[in-house]
C-alpha cells in the first residue's frame, strides 16, 4: 500500500457504484481493490512494470500489462465510465495523447499529479535546487518523471484541447487545499470530460 | 514456503469410452482409451481439479517421473508439484493425451476394432473441440463437474480457450499461455511444409507404412527440423549457436558444420525415433483449423461471448510463431465481454519454447494467479 490514501478515497467518491473503470499505471492495484471493495467496480488496471502486475493479480485485480506510451489503441471508445491515471502523468511522453486516449475509452478521466509550483517546490528552486518531496521523493537524476508541470500549466493544456475540468480538487500533504491551490497545493486530482 | 519439491513417481491410468465420440469432421471413434496421469488429491467436493492441455508434441506426462525410467521427466514438471506455481498440495492436475495421440491413448497406431489392425491413415481427423469433448467425458468419469482451471501452452492454450467456450460452467479459470485464437497464414505455411515433408517421404506409403513395416523417418525428421526452427527465436539461436562451426573452420561440406545445422539433425532425429507421423499430420491439421470466430464471420469478441470464466493470458516477447499480439486479440475480445482478464507479456529470450522453460517473472506471474484461485481445504 504504498500510494497516498486521501488521493484514492477522494478518486472513489467520483466513481458510481458498480461502474467500469480502467486504471492507468495501476501500481499493486490498491486503488482498483478499493474500488471493487467501495463501489463493485468492474476495474481492470494497466501496468508495465512486471512485479507490479504479479502484485496486481495477488490483488485479485485484472490488470494488463501494456506500455501507455504506445497508446490505448486497443481499448474500445466510451468502454469505460471512468479512466483513471493517478500520479503517472507526469512519467508519459505523450501527455496530449493518453489524455485524449483516455477521454476515447472513458466517458470521463481523473488525473492526479505533483504541483511543481507547490509553495515548498518554489522555495527548493529559490534555494537552488529541484524540489525533492513527498510527492516528489526522486532525485533529478533518477527521477521516473519527464514532464514537468503547474496545476495552472495542466489548467491551460485542458483548455487549449478542450478538455472539460469538471471537478479539482488540491491537496496539501494529504490535507484539502481550499484556495490558491497552484500555490497551495502539492497535489492537484482533476475529473475530466468533454464537452456533449 | 518450502522449497519447490517434484511430485515425485507417477503412474498413467486408462479410462476406455465405449459411448461413441462424433467428431466434428463428421467421422466417429466407436470406442476409445484416454491416458492420463494425477498428481495431488482431489478435495472432498471435487473443487480443486485442473486440468493441463499439450501441444503439439506434448503427452500426459506433465510432472513426476517414472519408476522404471527416472530420467523421464514430465514436460511441464517446472511448473507442476509441490511449491511449484501449480501446487499440488492445493489442487488435483490432470494431464491427459489427446485422441489421435502417439502416447496410449487411441490414435493411428492403436489398433481399429473394426478392422483388427492399426488405424494408419484411416483414422478420423480430430479438432480442438474434440478434445476438448473427449476431456469432459474423462472429468465425467473423474466425478469432475467444474475445474478450478484448464491451463495450457500454444496448442494447449488453445484447448483450455476452447473449454470455455464449450463448456462455459465447468472452468473456473483458464491459463492461455503462448496461444493464438487461429493460426496467421504463415503458421499454417510452416504446417504444411512439415506435413509435406512427411506426406512426400518414399516410407509414407499413404499412412500405412507401419504395414509395410517402416516409418517416414525423413519426413519426421524434416517436419521437426522446420517446427524447431518456428520454436526459437533469432536471438536465441545467434546466442545459443552463432555462427559456431563444429570444426572450428570451413571444411566445405554437406556434413552438419554449422551447431545450429547439427542442433537441428539431432532434434529431427530423437523426434522422428519416438512420434507417429500421422499423429503429427492430424494435430497440425488441428491447429490450422482451429478458429472459434469462423462460424461468426470472423468476429472473436461475438464467439468469446459465452465464456464465464476467468482469464490468465501470457505471451512471451519474441514468440514469432505465436506473437503477443495474437493474445492481445484474445484480451481485446474478453474485455468487449466484461470478463475478468489479466495479461501478462513476459520479456523472454526463448522464442515461442518460453513457455516450457524456467523464467522468475513467468512463474511469478502463475503463481499469483493460481494462488489467488479458491478452493475449499482438502479432507
Amino acid at each position: 500500500m504504498s500510494k497516498l490514501r486521501y488521493d484514492f478515497h477522494a478518486i472513489a467518491e467520483w466513481i458510481g457504484e458498480g461502474e467500469t473503470v480502467l486504471d492507468l499505471g495501476c501500481g499493486d492495484g490498491s486503488l482498483l481493490r478499493h474500488l471493487a471493495d467501495t463501489r463493485g467496480v468492474l476495474g481492470y488496471g494497466v501496468e508495465a512494470d512486471p512485479e507490479n502486475v504479479k502484485a496486481s493479480i495477488r490483488n485479485g485485480i485484472n490488470v494488463l500489462q501494456i506500455d501507455l506510451e504506445r497508446g490505448l489503441a486497443g481499448f474500445e471508445d466510451g468502454f469505460f465510465d471512468h479512466v483513471v491515471m493517478s500520479f503517472s502523468l507526469q512519467a508519459i511522453h505523450n501527455t496530449i495523447g493518453i489524455l485524449t486516449e483516455m477521454l476515447r475509452v472513458g466517458h470521463e478521466a481523473v488525473v492526479s499529479f505533483p504541483n511543481f509550483a507547490y509553495w515548498r517546490h518554489r522555495q527548493a528552486i529559490l534555494n537552488g535546487h529541484m524540489p525533492v518531496s513527498e510527492n516528489l521523493p526522486h532525485q533529478w537524476y533518477n527521477t521516473p518523471n519527464v514532464r514537468f508541470f503547474t496545476i495552472a500549466d495542466f489548467e491551460d493544456l485542458c483548455a487549449m484541447n478542450s478538455i472539460v475540468i469538471r471537478d479539482a480538487i488540491g491537496f496539501d500533504e494529504g490535507v484539502r487545499v481550499r484556495e490558491e491551490p497552484n500555490f497551495l497545493a502539492s497535489v492537484g486530482l482533476f475529473r475530466l470530460g468533454r464537452e456533449h | 514456503m518450502t522449497q519447490p519439491q517434484s511430485v515425485g513417481v507417477v503412474t498413467p491410468k486408462t479410462q476406455r469410452f465405449t459411448e461413441p465420440l462424433l467428431l466434428t469432421s463428421g467421422g466417429r471413434l466407436e470406442e476409445y482409451e484416454l491416458v492420463y496421469e494425477t498428481y495431488g488429491e482431489l478435495n472432498a467436493d471435487r473443487s480443486n481439479a485442473v486440468l493441463v492441455c499439450h501441444a503439439l508434441s506434448g503427452s500426459h506426462h506433465v510432472a513426476g517421473y517414472y519408476a522404471d525410467a527416472p530420467d523421464n521427466i514430465g514436460w511441464w514438471d517446472n511448473l507442476v508439484g509441490p511449491g511449484k506455481p501449480l501446487d499440488t498440495r492445493k489442487f488435483f492436475v490432470i494431464g491427459v493425451n489427446n485422441l489421435g495421440g502417439c502416447y496410449g491413448s487411441t490414435g493411428p497406431t492403436s489398433i481399429d476394432p473394426a478392422t483388427g489392425t492399426s488405424y494408419g491413415a484411416s483414422f478420423p481427423f480430430v479438432t480442438v473441440e474434440d478434445w476438448v469433448a473427449s476431456q469432459a467425458r474423462l472429468a465425467d468419469e473423474l466425478g469432475i463437474q467444474r475445474f478450478a482451471a484448464v491451463v495450457g501452452g500454444s496448442l494447449g492454450g488453445m484447448q483450455a480457450l476452447s473449454w470455455t467456450l464449450q463448456y462455459p460452467n465447468r472452468v473456473a479459470n483458464a491459463a492461455v499461455i503462448a496461444a493464438a485464437p487461429k493460426l496467421s497464414a504463415e503458421n499454417i505455411a510452416f504446417n504444411e511444409v512439415a506435413r509435406q515433408a512427411i506426406l512426400t517421404d518414399p516410407d509414407y506409403h499413404d499412412g500405412d507404412y507401419t504395414a509395410h513395416g517402416v516409418v517416414p523417418e525423413r519426413g519426421l525428421r524434416l517436419a521437426r527440423m522446420v517446427g524447431h526452427i518456428t520454436y526459437l527465436s533469432d536471438d536465441a539461436m545467434a546466442e545459443k549457436f552463432g555462427r559456431s562451426l563444429r570444426h572450428g573452420k570451413q571444411v566445405f561440406s554437406y556434413e552438419a558444420e554449422f551447431e545450429i545445422e547439427s542442433y537441428l539433425r539431432y532434434q529431427g532425429k530423437k523426434f522422428a525415433g519416438y512420434f507417429d507421423a500421422n499423429t503429427y499430420l492430424l494435430t497440425t491439421k488441428a491447429l490450422d483449423y482451429f478458429d472459434p470466430a469462423f462460424e461468426y464471420g470472423g468476429n472473436l469478441p461475438a464467439a468469446l461471448s459465452r465464456a464465464q470464466a476467468d482469464f490468465l493470458v501470457v505471451s512471451f516477447s519474441t514468440d514469432w510463431r505465436f506473437p503477443p499480439e495474437r493474445s492481445h486479440d484474445i484480451v481485446q475480445a474478453l474485455l468487449h465481454n466484461r470478463r475478468s482478464v489479466s495479461y501478462a507479456e513476459i520479456d523472454s529470450a526463448a522464442g515461442h519454447d518460453s513457455f516450457l522453460l524456467n523464467d522468475a517473472i513467468y512463474h511469478g506471474v502463475l503463481s499469483a494467479y493460481f494462488d489467488r484461485i479458491k478452493v475449499t481445504a482438502h479432507v
